[in-house]
């Protein structure tokens, strides 16, 4: 057999395997329940506007404040790593590789519940603020890596013509180097803002209230009143809306970057 | 800052470089003074380039003084940014600042710096891109000029802080042939108009022409020191007359 019969033969075989399953599961389906199961109009109609207006705006404020303040800290972290003072670079490793290794429920707990009670302070602002904290945390040992990777990625005569301009190491690092940086480290940053978006589904452990619900206690909470699977496929939709836009965005980005080099 | 204008711009005493292990300047005595055009020769790895750098503390010298103005470098309590500002440097490399304008690549130091204002650090910018030759290429960015043009935007940049005195590290190496000229025709303005110059250099064409002095390193130390036509056409030691051979085969 030629080589090219071969391969449209196997094409073949391939092509009518996946029919084969599609119509099986066509046909043994229990469609009518399955559909109540999952796509009752009646009991997704009922989850809005809440589930956007609540729980859709509480995971994007959540992610949000939490990046924020990741971001801020790993900035540091970064810079620490790079200290010639051998001390920072110790506490800056050993934060990154504690809250990389926990799980960031362990730390969010930590934050929550172990705080208040060791050192009996108690976090202000609710759900957010202890969660904000405790997920800023975990996302800023995971950015430290990418931030520093990015400044070092940066040259080492960008640093040696500013300075040679008379401008002081922070100058230097703030307008020459970092937004040199950024540039390059923005794809892996959105990447992390799509793990958190999901990781602030871990909220629940902080306990909620109506008003504070994210995205995946509200869909569980309004499933457990209905006994209906169908607001777990609206929230994942939700989730989809929200994270599709930013992994295409990063796609953009790298397609774009590959063409410039 | 106690700067001393009759003192020699550049003064380097008994200079002794290691990285680790290795002794890359042996002992360096050498001046360079008010108006001068000094170029330094050299085979590769002979320690010219971190002469250079050790004049502005790019490299951290291991032993021994280096004077800017009169000012020592190695002292801690010398305030580095503020002498730098007055000492202008040009890479082999551009090192130009690749997220920014041509325009922001003269102003950044000039505002951060020397603390001008937007208005009269975009007029010194233009003046000096005019002298350049490169005002119409004020709003482009680096990556869209070619190697002689950025390396014309690089001593623009220096140029823009009104220096005292340039260092250039071998400013021509990275440039293809065609593009070198026009990168030395800006130095030899600048030298004619009187400015010190510490030229690090493979051109020796520009050595005998431009230079008023050509120093000859070799394994750390300098071997020889005077007169272009001296230096280069009536060497006295062996070292430099091999080196010379070895050029002028090319």
């Amino acid at each position: 057999m030629k080589r090219a019969t071969k391969q449209k033969l196997r094409r073949w075989a391939l092509y009518t395997l996946l029919i084969v399953i599609a119509v099986a599961v066509g046909l043994l389906a229990d469609w009518p329940t399955i559909q109540k199961a999952f796509f009752d109009p009646e009991i997704a109609a009922d989850m809005f506007p809440e589930v956007l207006t609540t729980a859709a705006k509480n995971t994007i404020v959540y992610t949000a404040m939490a990046f924020a303040l990741g971001l801020v800290l790993a900035l540091f972290l970064a810079l620490m790593k790079r200290s010639s003072v051998r001390p920072y670079r110790w506490i800056a490793t050993t934060y990154i590789e504690l809250f990389r290794g926990l799980p960031a429920l362990v730390t969010l707990s930590l934050v929550a519940f172990g705080l208040p009670i060791a050192l009996g302070v108690r976090i202000p602002g609710g759900t957010l603020g202890k969660g904000t904290i405790g997920l800023g945390i975990v996302a800023a040992a995971y950015m430290a890596e990418t931030i520093r990777a990015g400044i070092e990625a940066v040259p080492r005569g960008q640093m040696e013509a500013a300075r040679s301009l008379g401008m002081s190491r922070g100058s230097a690092m703030q307008s020459i180097v970092l937004p040199q940086s950024f540039r390059n480290i923005i794809p892996p940053l959105t990447n992390e803002m799509v793990i958190l978006i999901k990781d602030t589904s871990l909220y629940f452990v902080l306990g909620t209230t109506i008003i504070s619900k994210e995205l995946t206690k509200f869909g569980n909470d309004f499933m457990s009143a209905t006994f209906n699977g169908t607001p777990l496929v609206v929230i994942a939709l939700v989730y989809l809306a929200i994270t599709l836009p930013l992994t295409r965005f990063v796609a953009q980005l790298e397609k774009r970057a590959a063409r410039a080099r | 800052m106690n700067q001393d204008k009759t003192a020699p711009p550049i003064q380097v005493v008994r200079l002794h470089k290691y990285f680790g292990e290795l002794e890359v300047l042996r002992g360096i005595d050498f001046v360079v003074d008010n108006g001068e055009v000094v170029c330094i020769v050299g085979p590769s790895g002979s320690g010219k380039s971190t002469l250079l750098r050790c004049v502005n503390l790019l490299e951290e010298p291991t032993s021994g003084q280096v004077l800017v103005e009169g000012i020592d470098m190695t002292d801690s309590e010398t305030d580095i940014d503020e002498v730098r500002s007055r000492i202008g440097m040009v890479f082999q490399q551009f090192n130009l600042f690749p997220h920014l304008t041509v325009l922001r690549n003269l102003t950044i130091a000039q505002r951060k710096v020397l603390g001008r204002s937007e208005e009269e650090a975009d007029d010194v910018a233009n003046r000096v891109l005019d002298r350049v030759g490169l005002s119409d290429k004020t709003n482009e960015f680096p990556i869209r000029l070619s190697g002689g043009q950025q390396q014309r935007v690089a001593i623009a940049r220096s140029l823009c802080m009104n220096p005292d005195m340039m260092l250039f590290d071998e400013p021509t190496s990275a440039l293809d042939p065609e593009l070198v000229g026009e990168v030395l025709d800006v130095m030899r303005g600048l030298a004619e108009e009187g400015m010190t110059m510490m030229v690090v250099t493979h051109e020796m064409g520009f050595a005998r022409q431009v230079g008023d002095r050509v120093a000859f390193i070799d394994g750390g130390v300098i071997v020889e020191d005077g007169p272009p036509d001296d230096v280069l056409l009536r060497p006295q030691h062996e070292r430099t007359k091999k080196f010379l051979e070895a050029v002028l085969q090319q």
